[in-house]
């Protein structure tokens, strides 16, 4: 599709008029960190951010939402009757969000998204967006996106893909809900005919700059069972606090509950953020757990994201390389090293062995 | 495509306490919307998940066959929770219903076959529905040898005591129920754990023959032995898994058992499919 070109003096002005047909989304500082939010009337996307602390995640699927609402009043006709909750499905869109988080939700989209069964809340979230990227010129140092099926200016997920060219951004224009949006900027400068070229000698810099890797390559042909039973897992969740940053913060983790909440005789069912990193997560009503560890629960969050994911869906590992669980666990566990062990045995031959 | 985590409403109809120690009681529900029983259309083996609205939701086994019409039933374990709350409600109250959910025992593959049935505790309830599915007149002659080896801890224990009784005169089922222990001078039926009765009256393994299990942990661990002896392969042995579930959706992401999802990939599973995954359960 085309390139345009956003010189940055006009930024601003399309903006607020594309803010007449879009709900507008982008990194804000507060405080210490950058996270995404909904931008105020003429506020901007602050685009020096690396990348926010936690993951944009929670525009597509918040970390509280409520799906069904209820009445315990017997003297109303629908008490105790479950009714959908409304939503807000106007379109919207998200500026600068990172590649690798917008992969994430091509990713996790294959969990809600199923011939089976469809989430509507998640899949009218998603539909509703329009995902305006920004490239990575400068990745930070944890992150291995490269090797993790993503990278600095890929493009899977996104509707635009901007890069910083100095006075102006340029604009890759991926999709036809991509098209609407600069549309809706009223930016109608096409980019000159050496733009392609700039963009991939941006995109080669980049690249050249994630210092870190994962090897993935060997974890589909290994065995499952040997994988579990690997020597490696107690000294890898050794420290391990259970505290659940790394899957809060991920922005392929998925895992939730469902919850009911009564006020007075109205009350709501939600669904909320879970984690396997906690016990409840599987316990029986019997008391029997069959994740009853801490072993057991670091091991199902790896074994989930580099095997069973793998497995199941031919489309790689479950993680993009955006880096945040390994700059933010406090026991300094890396994702990037248990990949290396658990890739590592199974090239090693030891994994096709049954245990 | 429907809402999946939208509840049918239903209306309890009926409740019958099952056990002595009054922990078990069987549910029977009708639709608020006759047509939402079209919908939920079901098979042995599946469950659902049982909304007490402002309490949560329970993944249930469903106790009735889909060969009984006008209503589902469900048999439940006083637990926690939810369980509790439901087992003080009352015949009129409303509450909802998500499903059906999950796979069923390979009624396809069993065609034909014998099948015996190995059941303990409160476990016994898709088990019901099986039977009462396979007695049906037209459905019977589509299997062979049926054998039933179902097992409590005393007589007051076991579930669904009437229609046992009608089971034993039939000549079309081979009964053999067991306790654990009794006092009772009048029990006609056997006495000792399910895989010792296992042992001595399950019909001997060959490629016509399936066993289900579903029970308490320790009987599926006793009894798996027993099957092997008697050279039961394991594509053959059948179990039903109950791992806590939330969304029963295969979404939530709680009751895998590596990349198998026990809500939507089981809960039935054939002991060969189980020993190639890390058996979380
Ligand atoms: C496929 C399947 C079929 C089942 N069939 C039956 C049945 O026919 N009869 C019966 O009495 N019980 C059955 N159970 C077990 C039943 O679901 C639990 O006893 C029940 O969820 C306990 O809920 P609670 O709210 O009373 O207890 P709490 O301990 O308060 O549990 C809170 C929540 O934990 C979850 N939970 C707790 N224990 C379990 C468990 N063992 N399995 C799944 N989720 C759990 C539920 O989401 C529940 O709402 C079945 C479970 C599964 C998975
Ligand atoms: S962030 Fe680190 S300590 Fe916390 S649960 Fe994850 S791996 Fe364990
Ligand atoms: S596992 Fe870690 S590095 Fe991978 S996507 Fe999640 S937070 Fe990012
Ligand atoms: S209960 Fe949610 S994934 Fe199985």
């Amino acid at each position: 599709m085309k390139m345009i070109a956003i010189p940055k003096k006009e930024w601003p002005a399309g903006l607020a008029k594309a803010a007449g047909s879009f709900r507008l989304f982008g990194p804000v500082k507060e405080k210490e960190f950058h996270s995404f939010k909904r931008l105020e009337n003429g506020q901007l996307p602050d685009f020096s951010c690396q990348n926010t602390r936690l993951s944009p995640k929670h525009l597509v699927y918040p970390q509280s939402e409520v799906m069904l609402t209820y009445s315990l009043d017997e003297s109303r006709p629908d008490h105790h009757i479950m009714k959908e909750a409304p939503a807000d499905t106007s379109p919207r869109a998200v500026l600068g969000i990172r590649p690798c988080d917008a992969k994430a939700f091509v990713l996790v989209r294959m969990n809600f998204d199923t011939p089976d069964y469809k989430d509507p809340y998640w899949l009218r979230a998603y539909e509703s967006t329009t995902f305006v990227g920004l490239s990575c010129a400068s990745p930070c140092s944890s992150c291995f996106c490269t090797t993790a099926g993503c990278g600095p200016f890929h493009e899977e997920g996104l509707d635009v893909l901007l890069a910083d060219a100095g006075d102006h951004f340029l604009a890759k224009v991926l999709t036809e809900k991509g098209a609407a949006w600069v549309a809706a900027g009223g930016w109608t400068q096409t980019a000159d005919a050496k733009a392609e070229g700039r963009l991939a000698d941006l995109r080669q810099a980049a690249e050249a700059k994630i210092a870190s890797q994962v090897q993935t390559e060997s974890l589909k042909a290994a065995d499952t069972t040997a994988l579990y039973n690997a020597g490696f897992w107690e000294e890898v969740s050794f420290a391990c606090i259970n505290c659940g940053t790394c899957t809060y913060s991920c922005p392929t983790c998925w895992c939730f509950d469902i919850q009911d909440e009564t006020r007075g005789t109205s009350g709501v069912r939600m669904k909320n953020w879970d984690s396997c990193m906690y016990p409840l997560f599987t316990l029986h009503g019997t008391g029997h757990n069959p994740r009853g560890t801490k072993l057991h629960r670091v091991r199902q969050r790896f074994m989930h994201k580099l095997k069973y994911f793998v497995d199941k869906y031919d489309r790689g590992i479950q993680c993009v390389g955006c880096g945040r669980c390994v700059r933010l666990c406090p026991v300094n566990i890396d994702i990037r090293r248990v990949c290396g062990l658990m890739n590592g045995l199974a090239a090693s031959g030891e994994a096709c062995a049954i245990d | 495509m429907r809402n999946p985590y939208l509840p049918y409403p239903v209306r309890i109809d009926d409740i019958t306490v099952e056990t002595e120690d009054k922990n078990l009681k069987t549910f029977k529900f009708v639709f608020l919307d006759p047509a939402d029983e079209q919908k939920f259309a079901y098979k042995a083996g599946q469950f659902a998940e049982l909304s007490v609205t402002g309490q949560g939701e329970i993944p249930i086994g469903i106790a009735s066959s889909p060969t009984e019409k006008g209503f589902v039933m469900f048999t439940v374990n006083k637990v926690g929770r939810v369980s509790s709350f439901l087992h003080a409600m009352k015949p009129g109250d409303i509450m909802g219903l998500r499903g059906p959910m999950g796979n069923w025992y390979p009624w396809e593959k069993m065609q034909g076959k014998n099948v015996v049935i190995i059941g303990g505790g409160f476990a016994f309830t898709t088990l019901r529905s099986s039977i009462v599915y396979m007695l049906q007149p037209e459905n019977r002659k589509n299997f062979g040898e049926i054998h039933v080896i179902y097992g409590a801890r005393s007589p007051g224990m076991l579930l669904y005591r009437e229609e046992l009784a009608a089971w034993e005169q039939r000549d079309d089922i081979h009964m053999h129920i067991t306790v654990d222990a009794t006092s009772d001078p009048n029990w006609k039926y056997n006495v000792g754990f399910v895989p010792a009765i296992a042992e001595k009256k399950a019909p001997p393994a060959g490629s016509d023959t399936y066993a289900i299990i579903c029970g308490p942990p320790i009987m599926i661990k006793f009894t798996q032995p027993v099957l092997d002896k008697l050279g039961y392969a394991h594509d053959k042995i059948i179990m039903s898994l109950e791992n806590r579930m939330k969304c029963g959706i295969g979404m939530c992401g709680r009751c895998n058992i590596g990349k198998e999802f026990v809500c939507k990939d089981g809960p039935v599973f054939t002991l060969e499919q189980l020993n190639k995954t890390p058996r979380e359960y």
